[in-house]
């Protein structure tokens, strides 16, 4: 059964029939012990058959280990991002619900390299030397979440050193409790810096900063 | 699996401009301040629309079954359908700012919101309301551990929880719903004797199989309603633990264990940007005439910011429109 209605698949179609350089989403899973793997797996194909510019690549988790490795991903079901190179945007979980349009909008974001960020943002962003990882656990009811996540990855997209991950917390129980997660959007940067709310783009970046 | 998308088409909304002198400035995008932006570019205003996020307290709904034209939509979907109208149009847009100052300056008006300032011969206020706190211990230390304010968001990360929600509104009826499927047990602590929210909640709530004695405050079902209660703490070390109440006729306290508190006592108006500036009343709300007019002339308002009786989506869609008609009338005769 398709994971997206028609009405949805032919907003997507117009939404992406500007695409300008070729997408790929890379899905990490498993046969066994995903429950969420087939659909992620089946969103992501009904995405990518909706414009020629989007192709999908799979991988097991644990038998493609290389790839596993060189894209970083420790859990699944994952989707990596990927435009003319690896901008670092990832969504671990179905990214249905409200997530969709911030999975939409990465594939538009990594399609055209262009954040769209304030230009004093780009500075700073400009001046990161080391790795940041952004972590933005959200749930799929969620209204505010999406903003977050498409925040943290215009981030990405500006500095390779920055990696923006999308997680559905209710798909990663281990994860919500590690991180007490009991609010969303609610942000990790670097272990260091964990904020709930989705900040506007000055307040996000000063947290980033500051891990 | 549900997927919400809705992609407003054609959009036409451009950055504000610190030199342009506004016909009207809109402050808020809920229902008022959208409806408002359609009826001001329609009459052809150069129209400012100020605001924090995209939708207002709708985006917190999850379904909405009295806005007519809809038997249901989500809120989400409701506020796209809105943004979808006012981005046809050439306003200029200014979001994720949550304050202003307002200012009268040469018989026009100053808005500095932040490092920005912007110039307009009139402004809608329709700031709408935010959840109004307890104002009890353990409420702000434990606000993203087990304190919550948005049931629609957090209810999934309480799943085989016990949680509490305060409040016994049409709010508070709503967050019950939206945990149900998620928690093992609900309280519904109310203060009052009485359920004041809609019978259809209610009746949603008991089909749902949280088959709650709502008139007699009795155990039953999932959710256990306790009345005449108030909550004087909320405990707990890392992570919500459990609740202290007090019954207001015996004055008798308990505690009760849970791992979750949501909060709906009511709402508090975004007014404080505006006190001294505008009359208020004793609620915080602005005043205002049958026409939409605030205590300054030139200045007017609508929706839940507002001292119109009641808070409903479609009211404050049609006070918006009322606020956008009387503006454009303000100007013609300031003119």
């Amino acid at each position: 059964m398709s994971v997206l209605d028609d009405k949805v698949k032919s907003s997507v179609k117009k939404d992406l029939s500007n695409l300008k350089n070729n997408v790929k989403l890379i899905l990490f899973s498993q046969e066994i012990e995903c429950p969420s793997c087939k659909d992620a797996s089946s969103l992501a194909e009904e995405v990518a058959a909706l414009t020629d510019k989007i192709s999908v690549e799979k991988y097991d988790f644990v038998l493609n280990k290389a790839q596993t490795e060189h894209y970083k991903i420790d859990k699944i079901p994952a989707i990596a991002v990927v435009g003319v190179k690896d901008f670092g945007i990832r969504f671990y979980g179905v990214p249905g619900g409200f997530e969709f349009s911030s999975f939409i909008d990465a594939i538009k974001l990594v399609s055209s390299g262009d954040s769209g960020l304030a230009q004093k943002t780009k500075e700073e962003l400009s001046k990161i030397t080391k790795s940041v990882l952004i972590k933005i656990f959200v749930t799929l009811t969620c209204p505010y979440c999406s903003s977050a996540v498409k925040l943290a990855n215009r981030f990405a997209i500006e500095n390779d050193l920055v990696l923006s991950e999308m997680v559905v917390a209710t798909e990663f129980p281990h994860l919500t409790h590690k991180y007490n997660v009991f609010s969303v959007p609610k942000v990790v940067i670097n272990e260091t810096v964990e904020f709930e709310g989705a900040l506007p783009e000055e307040k996000f970046l000063e947290q980033i900063l500051k891990a | 699996m549900d997927i919400i998308f809705d992609v407003p088409q054609g959009l036409k909304v451009n950055p504000p401009s610190a030199d342009n002198l506004y016909d009207v400035a809109i402050i808020g995008s809920g229902p008022a301040g959208m409806t408002a932006t359609v009826y001001c570019s329609r009459k052809k205003l150069d129209t400012l629309l100020i605001t924090k996020d995209i939708g207002g307290q709708v985006l917190l709904t999850s379904g909405i079954e009295n806005y007519m034209g809809y038997q249901y939509v989500t809120g989400k979907e409701l506020s796209d359908k809105f943004f979808g109208q006012i981005a046809q149009f050439p306003i200029a847009l200014l979001s994720d700012i949550s304050v202003c100052k307002l200012k009268l300056s040469k018989g026009n008006f100053s808005l500095s919101c932040g490092e920005k300032k912007f110039s307009a011969k009139s402004v809608i206020i329709t700031t709408g309301k935010r959840s109004k706190e307890l104002g009890v211990p353990g409420e702000k230390e434990l606000l993203g551990r087990g304190v919550a304010y948005c049931a629609t968001c957090d209810a999934p990360l309480f799943k085989d929880r016990i949680v509490a929600v305060i409040g016994g509104g049409n709010s508070a009826l709503t967050a019950a719903i939206d945990l149900l499927s998620y928690s093992t047990k609900i309280y519904l602590i109310n203060v009052a004797d009485t359920i004041q929210g809609d019978p259809v909640l209610i009746e949603k709530i008991s089909a749902a199989g949280g088959s709650a004695d709502f008139y007699g405050g009795k155990k039953s079902g999932k959710v256990e309603i306790i009345f005449d209660s108030e909550i004087t703490e909320i405990k707990g070390e890392k992570t919500v633990e459990a609740i202290s109440l007090k019954n207001i006729k015996t004055q008798q306290i308990r505690q009760i264990s849970v791992g979750g508190v949501f909060i709906e006592v009511g709402l508090t108006p975004n007014s404080e940007f505006v006190k001294g500036i505008l009359h208020l009343n004793a609620s915080g709300e602005i005043i205002i005439d049958c026409n939409s007019r605030t205590s300054v002339p030139g200045v007017f308002a609508a929706g839940d910011v507002t001292s119109v009786q009641d808070k409903q989506i479609i009211i404050a869609a049609g006070e918006g429109a009322k606020a956008a008609l009387s503006a454009y009338r303000y100007l013609l005769e300031k003119k």
